[in-house]
């Protein structure tokens, strides 16, 4: 590892601003000797919640860590925030906006706002997310933020990341949940209704609930009729009597229904409901710790960073290989039909270790 | 991977107007740089903090409410106290001629006014970013 990356880690540890910032840009940036000294964090710092903010554009998600900001430093957390925008597939730039919505911390010397352009990331979140979250982690802000981009249904890369996915939603989007269909559903553990000073919030509680229940029914592998002795039965009752019905707002799916994700309604622009998602999002804390899901589900993410990572490079260093044998090279005899694409994989491998050893 | 030039476009003074402000950073991102947008009413301590958190190369500053004097020299001194040199600070907005000497003795790098053509802003930071 390079000396000057050693040493502004040191200084990130510390707690230095510039460093910090300094160094999430070397990693935009794909400095290598930035990665290295990632080393330099592992055992620095505690373990900080991370919690993603994800859901469609303009749904209020900045609005809304504003609020989380102000409520998690009135507990005395150090906060970090890392706010994801698309960049421009054209000119490569971006106009990051995030923060506008959270200028108030600015000058709080206990948050640290980053914003960072996806740069072509696909998954709602950029590349050097989870990496950025590290040095948070081990400049010691105990609470990380990460707004996603605005999704559609595919981007959820925020679970590669985030120990609790808060996935906000709107009234007023025409078919309501189907913005929330395929895919992203599944990544939520609280679910906010948010705008909801606006017609049709209650709905959009009930749709989420309902599609929840299913969901968890279908996992269970049960049908949407079970008995009602069971507990997915009783979650059935509970939606159809409206016993869990949800209109203050207030907490709920815990208890009796442990399958069931919390669904709350919020109004971001003035804070009403915000307490209630921190009772929750702490909820999911205290539980995942207690019942040790926190513990394999971050296990279970660096199985899947470290695979990702593994194949990248793996990728990178035989896309830069030419000649016989070369990736080209096997391709072009796939396509002349002297070969299968299941050889070629083969071959391609053996290649690869074969370069490692040398 | 390219480096890119991380823009912090700021109003700092009391004008509610910020349609200056978003061409030149709509202008900024079309030539591939990554800009920081903090909209209105910003105070230079704001400024200065959110460019050392984000990492900015520049400050781009826009102003209507002709608190310029005050406003701009201080978001230059701040960067100074916390011993930061390597900042491109600028201006744009409405700013009366004789009033740009003066802004530039304190650090201000150039002064735009409105009607300038928003490339020979985009050539301007280009050439005097201080970070190659
Ligand atoms: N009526 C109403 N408007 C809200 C509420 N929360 C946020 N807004 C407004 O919704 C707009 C979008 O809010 P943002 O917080 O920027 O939304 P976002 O999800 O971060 O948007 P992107 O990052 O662009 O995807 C702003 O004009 C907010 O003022 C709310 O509870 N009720
Ligand atoms: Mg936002």
């Amino acid at each position: 590892m390079d000396d000057s990356c050693a040493a502004l880690a040191e200084q990130c540890v510390a707690g230095n601003i510039r460093a910090i910032a300094r160094f999430i840009t070397l990693l935009e940036n794909e400095d290598t000797q930035a990665f290295a000294a990632l080393n330099y964090f592992k055992d620095s710092g505690q373990a900080a919640q991370v919690i993603g903010i994800t859901g469609p554009p303009g749904s209020g998600k900045s609005t809304l860590t504003d609020k989380l900001v102000a409520g998690f430093r009135a507990q005395g957390r150090r906060v970090g925030v890392l706010a994801v925008d698309p960049s421009s597939p054209f000119s490569g730039g971006a106009i990051l906006g995030d923060r506008l919505r959270m200028q108030r911390h600015a000058t709080d010397p206990g948050v640290y706002i980053r914003s960072l352009a996806s740069r072509g990331a696909l998954g709602g979140v950029s590349r050097v997310t989870g990496a950025a979250v590290q040095v948070l982690e081990a400049a010691g802000y105990d609470r990380i933020l990460i707004e996603t981009v605005g999704v559609g249904q595919s981007e959820i890369d925020i679970v590669k990341i985030a120990d609790c996915v808060v996935l906000v939603s709107v009234p007023g989007l025409g078919d309501e949940i189907q913005i929330l269909k395929a895919g992203i559903m599944e990544i939520g553990d609280i679910f906010v209704v948010n705008k909801a000073d606006r017609d049709g919030a209650d709905r959009v509680v009930r749709e989420i609930r309902a599609m929840l229940e299913t969901q968890y029914m279908l996992a269970a592998g049960q049908k949407p009729h079970a008995e009602p002795d069971t507990l997915a039965g009783r979650m059935f009752e509970e939606s159809v009597t409206g016993h869990h019905g949800n209109t203050g707002g207030h907490v709920d799916g815990y208890g009796d229904a442990p399958g069931a994700a919390p669904v709350l309604k919020t109004i971001a622009e003035n804070g009403e409901g915000v307490a209630d998602l921190i009772k929750a999002i702490e909820g999911h804390f205290a539980r995942g710790i207690s019942s040790g899901a926190m513990a394999s589900r971050r296990l279970e993410r660096v199985r899947s960073q470290l695979q990702d990572l593994v194949s990248a490079q793996v990728m990178q260093s035989i896309a830069g290989e030419k000649g016989s044998g070369s990736l080209d090279d096997l391709a072009t005899q796939v396509v002349e039909r002297r070969l299968d694409l299941y050889s070629a994989s083969k071959l391609l491998l053996s290649r690869y270790f074969q370069g490692e050893k040398r | 991977m390219d480096r890119k030039i991380r823009v912090v476009v700021a109003k700092p003074g009391l004008d509610g107007h910020d349609r200056g402000a978003k061409v030149i950073a709509r202008a900024l991102r079309d030539a591939g740089m990554e800009v920081i947008y903090t909209g209105l009413r910003q105070t230079p301590e704001q400024i200065v903090d959110t460019a050392l958190q984000e990492d900015a190369d520049v400050i781009a500053l826009s102003i209507l409410s002709g608190a310029h004097n005050h406003l701009f020299p201080r978001v230059t001194e701040l960067l100074a106290e916390k011993g930061v040199d390597d900042i491109l600070v600028f201006g744009g907005g409405v700013i009366p001629e004789e009033d740009i000497p003066f802004l530039k003795s304190k650090g201000i790098a150039e002064i735009f006014g409105p009607g300038t053509p928003t490339q020979v802003t985009v050539d301007f930071i280009k050439t005097n970013v201080k970070r190659k």
